[in-house]
């Protein structure tokens, strides 16, 4: 297991390597300049100057190794000196938003508690949810509960967000008045009466993202637990003579849960990166509204670094699932 | 022996065998169709998704009025007989932009799909029939389900719009990059899915029996293996339109896909939630046309996965 592990972090070095490298090539691409926004008065070898303080200008290979010590060496060492108090990376260059010329991932650090408090709470939602819809449905199959969660997890598996989320601001912003439809980052939660404002703002965001986690979780689950509800291990535990709710809920409920807490593992990136199009509908600013901010400002440091976090968290969840797989399935040895 | 014979795709010489033995030969799909029809929602899939492609193919010859027709005086207005689904703010009809709209939608799905199934069944078969080709296609396929893939759609249309424009002509130019990313951000599954069927198929009798007699492996692929990895492809293809209608939506609604004056359902829906505040209710056509379509997209490919799974089918 531990060789396997090493071998695959080993393997996800160069696949991460390529993938920036893919990434800063195709923002190579990139027409426009940071500097067309400096007035035409400015002489054009100071301009020249400054494009070469950007760091841009010089041999793409030399940029890209460049970046990447940023991105490996400086940014990690910033974030220790942050958390110890050390001054490691005093006077190293940092990855720079072209936008608001501060580091990018300063900004970042002040997205992130957003995105994982709507974002990640969803997920714990649905994930909550899920599991108790596809276990009663699984075990009532073809009842009516399992016809109308299977119908609703279709739902949930078709509608897209930016149909939901418009649909429920309609009907519980516009039409009812009951909650607000923008997400207010600025508020603080200090007493009762804004906990309340925080819990209803929190209510559509949260639960339209829920509703897709659920839809794909509760399907998972139910076919993971019919596939085991069949097998002759349950036969014999209930020859044993063991009560119901022990055979469901401890000898089939934990066989079914290895392939779903891989699922589960796999879809924890898209926590970070993938409500891109919810945090827009709400106006909620997380990580994936300022990536859609940075594209449209063409801000290239901040999207390259964003994208690339985003395939470290992919790279590393798949990582996960897989050992995860392997450490709670006895029968699967990777050697 | 008489048993044997149900298996022989020759008719059975009439009078020759009581009737009781076995069953006259039946076209393959002909099952598949029997099975597929048991199934409920797939069958009201099957005709909505007809309704729509014909709505959308056909509507535009039934209903006379054009999408981008002006009326300034008959802007804001609610349904009513002369527009079904009321106008737009700049008094556009909107059942003739939900027609046009539908059509680009529609089109964008089958095409982006159809470029998915054609790179992910190549990739696949190559991978799992040529061994040496392997190990470095399926590091690539992996490559690419580790990318972030909306944010890099994003930044493609992003860098590239304005270049195929130019080329192309406004909307020709972004229809062609939208296909073109969406298939080749999608293709992934049906690849992987593809390799596991045609490495199993690979170590088959027929295959080698074929290979014996000296068949080249451009013929064995073509003539032994595609035809029997077919039902996962035709399940991925089911789930690639759904895919590649809700990306294209999602890229229209970010306001990175068609321009506004070229209609599709999402870029319908992002236009309309601008006057979400007095005009609520002109989010629902694009919204219910998209998510009853990628509904019924997906209960056909429900359907469409039991009716090609052997182990079910004739239970």
């Amino acid at each position: 297991m531990l060789t396997y592990t090493i071998r695959r972090l080993l393997i996800a070095i160069p696949t991460l390597l390529i993938i920036g490298l893919a990434i800063f090539l195709l923002l190579e691409l990139a027409p426009g300049d940071p500097m067309a926004q400096v007035p035409l008065t400015v002489p054009p070898e100071v301009k020249q100057a400054m494009r070469e303080a950007l760091g841009l200008g010089e041999p793409i290979h030399v940029r890209f190794w460049k970046w990447l010590v940023q991105i490996l060496v400086v940014e990690p060492l910033n974030l220790i000196d942050t958390i110890f108090n050390t001054t490691f990376a005093e006077g190293k260059l940092r990855i720079i938003s072209w936008q608001t010329r501060s580091p990018v991932m300063e900004i970042v650090a002040q997205r992130i508690p957003q995105t994982l408090w709507v974002v990640g709470m969803s997920y714990v939602v649905g994930v909550l949810i899920a599991l108790p819809i596809g276990i009663i449905s699984a075990y009532r199959q073809y009842s009516v509960f399992d016809q109308v969660g299977t119908f609703v997890s279709m739902i949930g598996y078709s509608v897209p967000p930016f149909f939901t989320g418009v649909l429920v601001i309609v009907i519980f912003s516009v039409q009812l008045g009951w909650l607000p439809s923008i997400y207010d980052t600025t508020l603080v939660v200090n007493d009762w009466d804004s906990f309340v404002l925080q819990l209803q703002q929190m209510v559509m965001p949260v639960m339209v993202l829920a509703l897709q986690t659920t839809a794909q979780i509760s399907r998972f689950m139910r076919a993971s637990m019919l596939d085991n509800l069949n097998q002759d291990y349950v036969r014999t535990a209930r020859a044993k003579g063991m009560s119901e709710s022990v055979v469901v809920l401890r000898h089939v409920l934990r066989n079914s849960m290895i392939p779903v807490v891989t699922v589960i593992a796999l879809g924890v990136p898209a926590v970070f990166g993938g409500a891109i199009i919810t945090e827009q509908i709400f106006k909620v600013n997380g990580i994936g509204q300022l990536l859609i901010t940075a594209i449209q400002a063409n801000d290239l440091p901040m999207v390259h670094t964003l994208t690339f976090i985003f395939a470290i968290l992919i790279v590393l969840f798949n990582l996960i699932a897989d050992v995860l797989y392997g450490v709670l399935d006895p029968r699967i040895r990777y050697d | 022996m008489t048993d044997q014979t149900a298996a022989n795709p020759l008719p059975p010489a009439p009078g020759l065998d009581p009737a009781e033995q076995y069953r006259a030969p039946r076209n393959q799909w002909l099952d598949v169709w029997d099975q597929f029809k048991t199934h409920k929602g797939a069958l009201l899939g099957l005709a909505f998704f007809v309704f729509i492609v014909l709505g959308v193919t056909l509507g535009a010859y039934i209903w006379p009025l054009d999408a981008q027709f002006i009326d300034i005086r008959a802007r804001n207005q609610g349904p009513s007989l002369a527009h079904p689904f009321g106008t737009d703010q700049l008094g556009r009809d909107t059942l003739a932009r939900m027609i046009k709209g539908g059509q680009t939608s529609i089109s964008v799905g089958l095409t982006a799909m159809a470029l998915a199934l054609v790179l992910g069944t190549g990739i696949g078969v190559i991978a799992g029939y040529f061994k040496k080709f392997d190990g470095i296609l399926m590091r690539f396929t992996d490559l690419f389900l580790a990318l972030p893939l909306l944010p890099l759609l994003l930044v493609i249309i992003m860098l590239f719009r304005d270049r195929l424009r130019a080329v192309f002509g406004p909307e020709e130019g972004i229809f062609i990059l939208i296909v073109v990313v969406i298939g080749i951000t999608s293709w992934m599954n049906t690849a992987r899915i593809v390799r596991g069927d045609v490495l199993a198929m690979k170590e088959r009798e027929f295959v080698l029996a074929a290979q014996s007699i000296g068949t080249p492996s451009r013929r064995i692929v073509r003539r032994h293996i595609l035809p029997n990895v077919m039902s996962p492809i035709m399940v991925s293809a089911t789930l690639g339109i759904a895919n590649a209608i809700i990306t294209e939506s999602a890229l229209s609604f970010l306001g990175l896909g068609f321009p506004s004056d070229f209609p599709t359902w999402g870029r319908l829906l992002f236009d309309s939630t601008d006057y979400l505040q007095q005009y609520p209710e002109r989010v629902l056509w694009p919204g219910l046309a998209i998510s009853l379509t990628v509904l019924s997209v997906n209960y056909i490919g429900d359907g469409l996965r039991d009716a090609l799974d052997p182990r079910i089918r004739g239970r």
